[in-house]
């Protein structure tokens, strides 16, 4: 393990800035995003980004090819961007988890080539949450934000900041910080981890659990008639599906360039009334469904076809933004309650 | 107006009234009148069938400056379409330039059957109005670049 | 702050449940936190037990009959705050509510927090109370921080136009006055810019739009069956915005397809994720609209003509339009 005095910290990034892309929470218009390092940006102190982490690895949009016609000849261009080395700096404990979520589905066969090749450029510097929210609940899907995943894992005090790499990437990087850190016991962030356990303890979402959800419940929750109530006021619009760190639907498009077409692909929410609309039309007919969709795929459908992993990692950006505050801890209450069965 | 290789060339697009400045185009053109070649008329039934999002289109698919032509207040083929138009543009163009968008680059004009050397005289001015301006930078997409 | 309790409006709902007038109440459900309040339909008494009412009850429920007034059933009865009252009445000049199936009560109203707002000041918020025009927070890590109300109101209710109800079946506490309020010193300010200035803010705000829609899914005035921007057919239809210019064409066809019908209720900036603030492109319309044609405000009387769908043989031009101000 390593530190850093948090009044150098401006050096540290500088020295990562050296030989890659430096990106970290930085405080603006609307809250906390994360923003390329330059001389004088200065490190969000607010507990997490309002866009998730995963932008990085699964942007909003992307050009996947281009096609241009000449007379009877068409050619197909790779316009794949070559991804230069970068790290994420203070990737909170959930949207570190939400990376392995989308690794299970870009990564598994056939393998998504756009994901992988970021997703191999990028470094990962987590950073644990020293003050987790109220609307915080990572605890329920059994991560711990006193000792996040991440390449290289960071705890912050009031004056240091300390640096303990966890994978070949991270001590690769961290070897390059020598010069701007020094060597500290491994146990010199414990009582920084004591007190961010405490903390965890004390969340008024501490008792949440998912017990009663997992690969096995589609009959038990699907045609419960909680959904009905659950969303009715749902507005249909993709808030928690664009801010969620592990939504990953997407639509492929077309576009007609000046001088051909360019095919990209962009978010895509199971919210909106055109999701995996096919020639017979939407599978999804009402809100009701759509809504389902989200839900069941999260703590269902997910698990079902991941070992038992939920897909969801307990952020609580949906808790924070949905314009009519219907979120996932409302409905695993619901549910787990027994729905509306009993009525 | 001369106008020589090097020189910047805007790309506009008029949107001309089926019932007046169409036909005014025509007179223009038939009493030889030149106006610069840049100019892309688009034939509407009347000035109140351009969706402001036709405007918004033109410019996204590379137009430099967006003209609508349409009969005088009082003239509509349609007795009021014109009104309308003109009541929905104000509002639009007065949006543009609240959005920091070069005011200058939309416009409309009145022009009957019989006004065509207005018709001429209208798109060379605008031409060079624009011309003046140079590209369409804040509204243009970049996807549609060559 | 607010000055009607919960009580009073549930002990309302029971009366008119009990007596018939009504079979549902459109309402606010309890959430997890002090500000997570969520819309809610309530069908008996015993539902009721879960409805809230208080500092957080922002959102216009008068979008929601349009839906909850095409169902077969007994009339709906709804809470309505002065503005939603406007937009029930503008939803109504349109045909898109059946007023007939709705019982609408007034109620008062001191403005409204909103979670978000709130969020922005302070963090890891346990609790919420407010005391006169105190807002007094208690916080995770911080202790109770005390907050003077206006300081956490968002622009539409510190800039609240009207404390009148428009519309009503019945009112509950006296009824207000329309207000004088400085809702267009934002836009003055925009409008006294440079261009450049101007195409700075703007280009700066709508970049962080994730184009998630909520502005317009929110907003009573939208009401289309199919939007434009979900129509693959419309030729406008997308998904994200792949390019800035989407983000503008975005949002100039969504205030200037509510222009005129738009009662200024501001759901659409209390509703934005990215703290975008979108009522000050729909109050430029407005404020356009008052300047060139005469006074009008949407929704205030059932049956007007919106001045977009309107004309005088004097109108201004276009070109003039855009001179103003210099």
């Amino acid at each position: 393990m390593r530190k850093i005095a948090k009044s150098a910290l401006d050096s540290l990034f500088a020295a990562m800035s050296e030989s890659k892309k430096v990106y970290l929470p930085v405080d603006g218009e609307g809250g906390a995003r994360y923003q390329l390092w330059t001389e004088g940006t200065v490190l969000s102190e607010a507990v997490n980004t309002v866009r998730s982490a995963k932008d990085f690895f699964f942007p909003q949009t992307e050009n996947l090819v281009e096609f241009k016609m000449e007379g009877k000849k068409l050619d197909v261009i790779d316009v794949r961007r070559e991804t230069e080395d970068f790290v994420i700096f203070g990737v909170r404990a959930c949207d570190v988890r939400s990376f392995d979520i989308l690794d299970r589905v870009f990564l598994g066969a056939p393998v998504d080539t756009y994901y992988k090749n970021r997703r191999e450029h990028g470094v990962i510097v987590s950073l644990a949450c020293n003050k987790p929210a109220e609307t915080c609940f990572c605890q329920t899907f059994g991560i711990d934000a006193s000792a996040p995943a991440g390449d290289i894992v960071c705890h912050m005090t009031d004056d240091t900041l300390f640096l303990d790499a966890k994978t070949e990437k991270g001590e690769k990087l961290l070897a390059t910080l020598e010069g701007v850190t020094e060597p500290c016991a491994d146990s010199a962030a414990d009582e920084q981890k004591a007190l961010i356990r405490s903390r965890l303890d004390k969340l008024p979402l501490k008792g949440l659990t998912a017990d009663k959800f997992g690969g096995d419940k589609t009959k038990e929750f699907f045609n419960d008639p909680a959904w009905a109530s659950l969303s009715e006021s749902c507005l249909g619009c993709g808030t928690c599906t664009f801010v969620c760190p592990t939504c990953q639907c997407y639509d492929i498009k077309d576009f007609k360039t000046a001088d051909g077409v360019r095919r990209f692909r962009c978010w895509d929410s199971c919210m909106y009334s055109e999701f995996t609309k096919m020639s017979a039309g939407q599978p999804r007919l009402t809100q009701k469904e759509r809504f389902r969709q989200r839900f069941m795929h999260k703590l269902v459908y997910y698990p079902a076809n991941n070992e038992g992993i939920f897909g969801c990692v307990g952020c609580g950006r949906c808790l924070a933004k949905c314009p009519i505050q219907m979120n996932i801890v409302k409905v695993m209450k619901k549910l787990g309650e027994g729905g509306d069965k009993n009525d | 107006m001369s106008v020589t290789n090097e020189e910047y060339r805007p790309l506009i697009v008029a949107f001309c009234c089926n019932w007046c400045s169409y036909a005014g185009a025509d007179l223009a053109g038939n009493n030889r009148l030149a106006y610069p070649a840049d100019v892309k008329i688009i034939r509407v039934p009347c000035s109140c069938r351009v969706n402001p999002a036709f405007i918004l289109r033109a410019f996204q698919r590379g137009a430099d400056g967006v003209i609508i032509c349409g009969c005088h207040p009082g003239d509509c083929h349609y007795t009021s379409g014109n009104y309308y138009t003109r009541r929905r543009m104000a509002l639009l163009f007065s949006m543009l330039d609240y959005l920091g968008i070069e005011k200058e680059r939309t416009r409309v004009e009145w022009v009957s059957a019989a006004e065509g050397a207005k018709f001429a005289a209208t798109m060379n001015d605008f031409c060079k109005t624009v011309a003046a301006l140079g590209e369409n930078k804040r509204l243009e997409d970049l996807r549609c670049k060559k | 702050m607010q000055k009607v309790t919960r009580d009073i409006l549930v002990n309302k709902a029971k009366e008119l449940l009990a007596n018939g007038t009504v079979d549902r109440v459109y309402g606010w459900k309890k959430g997890e936190f002090a500000y997570d309040v969520t819309p809610a339909l309530f069908k008996s008494e015993k539902e009721l037990d879960e409805f809230v009412f208080g500092d957080f009850c922002g959102a216009n429920v008068s979008k929601y009959l349009v839906a909850e007034s095409k169902k077969a059933g007994g009339k709906i009865l709804v809470f309505l705050k002065p503005c939603d009252t406007y937009s029930l009445n503008q939803l109504t000049t349109e045909h898109r509510v059946d007023r007939e199936k709705i019982y609408a009560v007034g109620i008062p109203c001191e403005g409204m927090l909103t979670g978000s707002a709130l969020k922005d000041k302070v963090d890891s918020v346990l609790s919420v109370e407010t005391e006169g025009d105190t807002v007094k927070v208690e916080t995770l890590y911080d202790g109770v921080k005390t907050f003077p109300a206006s300081d956490l109101l968002p622009d539409r209710c510190r800039n609240c136009k009207s404390k009148k109800h428009v519309t009503y079946d019945e009112l509950i506490g006296e009824d207000g006055e329309v207000l004088d309020s400085g809702r267009f010193d934002e836009v003055e300010k925009l409008e006294k810019m440079t261009p450049d200035e101007r195409f700075a803010f703007w280009q700066g705000e709508l970049s962080r739009c994730i184009r998630c829609n909520a502005c317009r899914d929110v907003c009573p005035a939208c009401t289309c069956e199919k939007c434009v921007f979900d129509n693959p057919k419309s030729g406008l239809e997308n998904k994200a915005a792949a390019d800035s210019f989407e983000e503008k064409m975005f949002h100039i066809i969504r205030a200037f397809h509510v222009a005129g019908r738009c009662t200024d209720c501001g759901e659409c900036s209390r509703v934005c994720p990215q703290h975008i603030p979108l009522h000050l492109l729909n109050r430029k319309f407005i404020k356009d609209m008052n300047t060139f044609y005469g006074e009008y405000q949407a929704g205030e009387v059932v049956g007007n003509r919106p001045p977009v769908v309107n004309y005088t043989k004097e109108d201004i031009e276009p070109s003039e339009a855009v001179k103003r101000g210099e």
